[in-house]
């Protein structure tokens, strides 16, 4: 346990104390979810593995807009603040997207959790190196926007510690994974609109009003 | 605050159509990468508590923003110049399209009647072939008699058929901006 590395802001990608596997943490967070979160995961590993761990109704599997969970995730945030809702992002992603940690930290939504899977490589066109691998640290880049609570999981039961502490606090969190190389362990079923309408079912944007109240009806 | 007579006096701007045109479509949450053009519409947004109105650093940001407050129940837009759009299609074709989702984008035209940047000229060139490559619907608006009407009607379809669409406001209606001398 370094939780009291973490407390103090000293751990850093390379404290942990293994890689972490990527299908084994997301089966670990989905069987903490007894709220009704809502989840979208990133662009193909992030969004598989979530796919694997089991189809919840509040999953969202976002297919080919790289760089998007976490935006898509703060948009979900903001129209159902009372729900916390949580982004799967790989760290090849999120250097795509690096501007939008500068959004949530302004925003500052009480109920998003960031959760970013970091290889050091864009394990799915072929394992090249990303620049965490040379230099960037993503916890501190988060910090730096002004994501206070910004942490490396050190390992499973830090995680576990992390992600509790995440769920309780009334400020948008993220926990950085340093993960292995391992490809997910199976595939999504590409169904775009099936994915997107069975999500708003499950978070209760559709399916629970008639259509003639919609206030599209009156100018 | 919105009094009667500032909603009398607002829909003799073509900003004033578009606030009112919005809030009665119910739409809320607006993101946008700032423009000149935008300013007087950003501002009277940012002046009604009615909106959630926020700068994103990207526009895809403000896409995927928009995308998942939709999914989530609140509807939303973003607004945005020429060269903004272009750096769009495939987070149109791969988000909003693929996925059905009514993402509502509101571009204040660059790169016409009096442009004098070359390269917002040539980005123009590139928005309704894009635009129509994806069999999205656009409309440009040059009038402010037609403004109410075509806004609105567009917002309406696009959340009817699960489309996006994309509203072009022409220099023809906003003045556009063009070189001080
Ligand atoms: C805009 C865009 N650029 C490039 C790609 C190709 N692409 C798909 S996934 C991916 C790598 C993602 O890397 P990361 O987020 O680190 O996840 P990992 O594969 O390592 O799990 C790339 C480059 C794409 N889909 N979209």
């Amino acid at each position: 346990m370094t939780n009291s590395a973490n407390s103090a802001g000293r751990a850093t990608r390379e404290s942990n104390t293994r890689p972490l596997n990527r299908f084994e943490i997301t089966k670990r967070m989905v069987a903490k979810l007894t709220q009704g979160e809502a989840v979208i995961g990133g662009i193909g590993n992030t969004n598989f593995d979530l796919w694997c761990s089991g189809q919840r109704p509040e999953n969202f599997y976002m297919l080919g807009s790289m760089g998007l969970a976490i935006p898509i995730a703060l948009g979900v945030a903001l129209a159902q603040p009372s729900r916390k809702v949580i982004a799967l992002e790989g760290d090849g992603s999120l250097l795509m997207q690096l501007g939008c940690l500068s959004t949530v930290a302004i925003r500052a939504p009480r109920n998003l959790i960031i959760i970013v899977m970091d290889n050091g490589i864009y394990q799915i066109t072929g394992a090249q190196q990303t620049a965490t691998a040379a230099s960037v640290d993503l916890v501190a880049v988060a910090r730096a926007c002004g994501l206070a609570a910004s942490h490396w999981a050190a390992d499973e039961a830090d995680f576990d510690a992390l992600f509790d502490a995440a769920q309780e606090r009334a400020a948008p969190s993220l926990i950085a994974l340093r993960i292995d190389d391992q490809a997910a362990v199976g595939q999504t079923e590409r169904e775009p609109a099936r994915i997107r309408d069975q999500f708003m079912r499950g978070i209760g944007a559709k399916g629970n009003r008639p259509v003639t109240q919609s206030p599209s009806n009156k100018i | 605050m919105d009094t009667a007579v500032n909603a009398e006096a607002r829909v003799r701007t073509w900003h004033g159509v578009l606030h009112k045109v919005l809030v009665a479509n119910d739409i809320r949450l607006v993101t946008y990468v700032p423009d000149n053009v935008l300013k007087p519409l950003l501002a009277d947004i940012h002046g009604d508590p009615f909106f959630d109105a926020f700068c994103v650093t990207r526009e895809e940001e403000g896409l995927g923003i928009i995308s998942g407050a939709w999914m989530g129940g609140k509807r939303g837009v973003l607004l945005m110049q020429t060269s903004g759009f272009a750096t769009l299609p495939n987070v149109l074709a791969s988000l909003c399209t693929a996925f059905q989702i009514p993402a509502l984008m509101i571009v204040s035209e660059r790169g016409t009647l009096g442009e004098f940047n070359y390269g917002q000229a040539l980005v123009l060139k590139t928005m309704r072939p894009v635009l129509d490559s994806l069999a999205l619907e656009h409309h440009t608006c040059t009038r402010l008699d037609e403004l109410e009407f075509i806004a609105d009607r567009t917002i309406k379809q696009a959340v009817a058929t699960q489309a996006p669409a994309a509203l072009i406001l022409s220099p023809l209606l906003t003045g556009g901006k063009v070189l001080k001398p």
